[in-house]
């Protein structure tokens, strides 16, 4: 199962991506704490997008691709922007960054996905691709 | 996000319900906390038992209303954390920054 958006740089619009998120998973029977933090993730990576990608420029496209099977879930998100280093970002843990307001978003998506990717986008904005089992439901007799 | 406000002696006590996020959330609890410390209030209790969603927006804002909080000589605590929002800070290790309870009466006694 697959679906594509393309979202308007507005906060808004990660209500838009989270339900489209939650009818996919809901499809192949996820629901509880794996959908909780898929969507975590996918919040956080579309809030990055709509923040440091696009700078709140609404006219800016946000595309993700969802990819759903019972047992597994592809989430890629694209945007418009300059891109970054991930290797540049801080870990929010360490003593000296525990008390900044920011800069635990990408922290969060390498905690509650299995593997989170950053690659330059084809319009040289920023690609981020995470994966995530998922625990296929009993067959049903 | 929604927000029920109650003052239990000196203890000003706000409880929150609904999602911690960038964009709407996030302010309002901005702003909650500001106004209560501008009206003096020295002792803030967060009740997070209606909170069903927090981003890193979200927990951005509770970290900086916690240093406000500190900067004014006030305290800030939190209470009733789901699961999940309490794995949240765990994870971030802002836990260990939190006065956390998990029970209200024991938490307003907290305070000193």
């Amino acid at each position: 199962m697959w679906a594509t958006l393309s979202l308007e740089s507005r906060f808004e619009s990660i209500e838009i991506a989270e339900r489209a998120l939650l009818d996919l998973l809901g499809e192949v029977e996820v629901g509880g704490d794996e959908a909780y933090w898929a969507l975590t993730a996918l919040r956080e990576a579309v809030a990055n997008a709509i923040r440091h990608g696009h700078h709140g420029r609404p006219e800016e496209l946000v595309r993700v691709d969802y990819r759903v099977r019972a047992d597994h879930l592809s989430i890629t998100v694209v945007d418009q922007g300059d891109g970054f280093d991930p290797a540049v970002i801080p870990d929010p843990r360490d003593a000296e960054n525990l008390l900044k307001p920011c800069g635990r978003g990408i922290f969060y998506m390498r905690r509650f996905m299995d593997e989170v990717v950053f690659r330059r986008g084809p319009g040289g904005g920023t690609m981020v691709c995470m994966n995530r089992r998922l625990t296929p439901r009993p067959t049903k007799e | 996000m929604k927000q029920q406000i109650r003052d239990a002696d000196d203890v000003r006590i706000i409880s929150l319900s609904g999602k911690i996020t960038i964009g709407a959330g996030d302010v309002m609890l901005r702003e909650v906390i500001t106004e209560s410390l501008e009206a003096g209030h020295t002792k803030i209790l967060l009740d997070l038992a209606g909170i069903t969603a927090i981003d890193s927006s979200g927990i951005g804002e509770m970290v900086a209303s916690y240093t406000s909080a500190k900067n004014r000589g006030a305290q800030l605590t939190l209470v009733n954390l789901s699961k999940k929002i309490n794995d949240i800070l765990q994870v971030t290790q802002l836990i260990t920054v939190f006065d956390v309870y998990s029970d209200m009466d024991e938490a307003i006694q907290s305070f000193v």
